[in-house]
């Protein structure tokens, strides 16, 4: 199980990449943190979820 | 600076709050707060500074008052309508708070001018409308070492976070870059509830307003969102900054804006 935003979910196995495009983020707007770390955007291809990862993601928009 | 009687009654509800008091009313007083944008968020924003005795409230913005502003827009009135935002936002501060100094950058932001503009404030609130200037602002921020809040309201929603040089990630740690444009959604269609866009305008004035102060816990490291739909506030922690980061990073790619004139330039509001 991987926990995202402290929600557990059955993702390990997919990476950064496949799981954003489940959910209903844009993915070009949205900052990534594993485990603490911000995780590049040039990374969510590579990156693949185990078993224990905490995730936060969050959607940003540009009005004002 | 001297505290006139005017004063003591106007800031009467400052001063018997003990983490600002008349020691803290002083520092507003000679604070010196920078928003660009006098739009949905900077309204909000101006108008608490102003209220607030913030000493030096600069505006930069390059637009004129449209009727289509005024729905959330609020320091603007329907009389103003076709006159520069800086002017009619002056004004309505002129009549809020005469402690408040004004001054006016009736020009728009860009790689050319923002550093000089910034260098004579001591925290900057980013209100503007497009990814290009907040990202403009921010790489301007961690060149010139400025702390400042970022914030961004599309709809119903919005996030903010306060950058603080060397105390947690700048906003393209988080993003990376300009997000590409979204060709399926303009300004207009997008939207945006004026009331909503008040209360992250807000939030950006307590930022600025405890910074000065030094009380309290700044959204470093931290991003809020705000939900005004379903009514939620939530709390994202991103304390660390991305050692790789293209501005604030070890080897930082941006050294100089003109390094990076290309990224900023564009318009649009999303």
């Amino acid at each position: 199980m991987v926990k995202v935003n402290g929600v557990q979910l059955n993702i390990d196995g997919k990476t950064i990449a496949e799981y954003i495009k489940t959910i209903q983020y844009d993915i070009r707007r949205i900052a990534v943190e594993r485990n603490g770390n911000i995780v590049p955007k040039s990374e969510y291809d590579n990156v693949v979820l185990k078993e224990g990862d905490s995730l936060e993601v969050v959607g940003f928009v540009g009005g004002g | 600076m001297v505290i006139t009687e005017e004063m003591a009654e106007r800031y009467s509800r400052h001063f018997v709050l003990k983490e600002i008091g008349v020691s803290g009313q002083k520092k507003l007083l000679q604070a010196k707060v920078l928003v660009i944008g006098a739009g949905g968020l900077g309204s909000a924003a101006l108008m608490y500074l102003a209220a607030a005795g913030t000493g030096v409230v600069g505006i930069a913005d390059f637009d004129k008052v449209s009727l289509s502003n005024l729905q959330r827009q609020v320091i603007h009135g329907s009389g103003d309508v076709g006159v520069d935002k800086t002017l009619s936002a002056e004004k309505f501060i002129s009549r809020l708070n005469p402690d408040v100094r004004v001054i006016l950058h009736n020009a728009k932001m860009t790689v050319d001018n923002i550093q000089s503009v910034i260098s004579g404030y001591d925290f900057i609130l980013d209100c503007t409308d497009s990814f290009e200037s907040k990202f403009l602002i921010n790489d301007a921020c961690v060149l010139s070492k400025k702390p400042y809040s970022h914030a961004g309201i599309v709809c119903f929603e919005g996030q903010i976070m306060t950058y603080v040089p060397g105390k947690g990630p700048c906003l393209r740690c988080l993003l990376g870059g300009v997000p590409p444009r979204d060709g399926s959604i303009t300004c207009s269609s997008a939207g945006v509830l004026g009331a909503a866009a008040g209360v992250m305008g807000s939030l950006q004035a307590i930022e600025a307003v405890k910074y000065i102060l030094g009380i309290g816990d700044l959204l470093v490291g931290r991003i809020l969102r705000f939900d005004a739909l379903k009514m939620q506030f939530s709390e994202f922690d991103f304390p660390k900054s991305d050692s790789g980061c293209a501005v604030c990073g070890a080897n930082p790619k941006i050294r100089s804006l003109a390094d990076n004139r290309a990224e900023y330039e564009g318009t649009g509001c999303m």
